[in-house]
């Protein structure tokens, strides 16, 4: 199995490729559109600010490529969000691959951003039903509202999506690469996906 | 539901942990990468390295380091310690830190704060800010607290956050290391104040304190130091027990 994780102008990408490391996953770091569609699995992770990524995913033409994928595809944190029709952040249009629209946690009780570890709620689909009630490590202050491609949930305020699917596409709100063990095993669940 | 967290702090000089750190499990305990993976292993949420070297040369073995911690941790991890201009964060964001910590650099130019997180993101920058009480007002200290400043705890960490901090570390030096439990007044104040997380730090000794530090201070998180590194309270007892008292604690 080949990976390819995308390389774009969002932070993070060095703790994604230690915990492949850490997996023995064999992987690559690119921003090449051939090596990303010709992948078994691509990773699109990221942190950072959307509207900005949007531009530069435009006008590197990986829009384009990401769209086209046909392979399980995961999107972390930021990547989720970018999977989506658009984000309140900037006021942003994103990839639409989900239709669903980022929103910025309301400002009030809580604290923003959600920041820290928080368990997964009505794990189905392509995770592991051994992480229902886990705990995994969230950094954000926007997120997907629970929807139909909504596999798991937690809670900050109200509930919210921790992760979707949509065919091909996989996608998770909080950090697998650094939620300890409960991380590492999600990210077999996404491996584990047939080709 | 979103948990309390615990965060040992490691003091970082030349690439060793500097305090007399004991674990008969461990078989180098000066090692950071080794502590690291093993608080994790313990179940701390996050782990914070503060680089306390006094030269550039010790300084270029820390960023090698954290690139090796980030290779074998698998929770979230703060750098910080003598951070002073843009161009010191780039290698230690491209060596794997999560986030990094700022406090003497953001007193001299605050406007440091908001280039950091224009560059990085709210997300990446924590403030630590170091206060002692004097004539009843918390007036926030630099230098590891070796020198004063005109700067007063609150309407500081208001100014953080309105820059765009992503979090603020408050120590009080009144309390720190006199392991008498944490400072709550002003953690009250601080987590009225402020809508972004608060990690409380200075005067941890018991596990009670924790619990107060939660309960009473309102605290988003606990960090501490020597308790852990001596062994006087596990960090894995200590999560029990706070579960126990209701305290949402990932176990």
């Amino acid at each position: 199995m080949k990976v390819a994780v995308i390389r774009y102008n969002a932070g993070n990408i060095r703790s994604v490729a230690f915990a492949l490391e850490r997996l023995q996953v064999d992987f690559e770091i690119t921003d090449h559109p051939e090596t990303i569609q010709s992948a078994d699995k691509v990773i699109f992770p990221g942190v950072g600010e959307a509207s900005s990524t949007m531009n530069y995913l435009r006008n590197t033409k990986l829009d384009e490529v990401i769209k086209s994928l046909k392979q399980p595809t995961l999107g972390i944190c930021l990547g989720m969000q970018l999977l989506c029709s658009h984000s309140e952040e900037n006021n942003t249009n994103c990839l639409g691959i989900f239709e669903d629209v980022v929103k910025r946690f309301p400002a009030g009780n809580i604290k923003i951003p959600h920041m820290g570890w928080n368990n997964l709620q009505k794990v189905s689909g392509w995770l592991d039903s051994a992480l229902e009630d886990q705990y995994v490590y969230f950094v954000h202050s926007y997120y997907v509202p629970v929807n139909p491609h909504t596999v798991a949930q937690a809670s900050y305020g109200s509930p919210f999506s921790a992760a979707m699917r949509k065919g091909n596409f996989f996608a998770v709100q909080f950090h697998p690469e650094k939620s300890a063990s409960a991380g590492i095993k999600i990210l077999r669940c996404f491996f584990q996906q047939p080709d | 539901m979103l948990t309390k967290r615990i965060i040992p702090c490691l003091d970082i000089k030349a690439g060793r942990t500097v305090k007399g750190i004991h674990f008969e499990n461990l078989r180098d305990a000066g090692d950071p990468v080794q502590l690291g993976e093993y608080y994790a292993s313990q179940g701390a949420d996050e782990l914070v390295f503060l680089d306390i070297s006094a030269t550039q040369e010790e300084r270029k073995t820390f960023a090698v380091l954290v690139n090796e911690i980030a290779r074998h941790l698998n929770i979230p991890f703060t750098v910080g310690g003598g951070i002073s201009e843009l161009k010191d964060v780039g290698p230690l964001l491209e060596a794997g830190a999560d986030k990094i910590s700022i406090n003497s650099a953001a007193v001299k130019d605050p406007a440091f704060i908001d280039k950091l997180t224009k560059e990085f993101g709210s997300q990446f920058i924590v403030v630590a800010i170091d206060a002692r009480k004097i004539n009843n007002q918390w007036t926030v200290f630099t230098h590891g607290g070796t020198r004063a400043t005109e700067k007063k705890l609150f309407s500081w960490a208001k100014e953080c956050q309105s820059r765009g901090a992503g979090e603020i570390l408050f120590t009080s030096m009144d309390h720190d290391g006199t392991k008498k439990g944490f400072a709550t007044d002003p953690l009250v104040k601080l987590n009225q104040l402020l809508s972004i997380p608060v990690i409380a730090s200075g005067g941890a000794g018991r596990m009670e304190d924790f619990l107060e530090v939660f309960t009473i201070g309102k605290a988003d998180a606990a960090l501490a130091a020597s308790i852990f590194h001596f062994g006087e309270v596990g960090i894995h007892e200590l999560k029990q027990y706070l579960q126990e008292h209701q305290i949402p604690i990932r176990t």
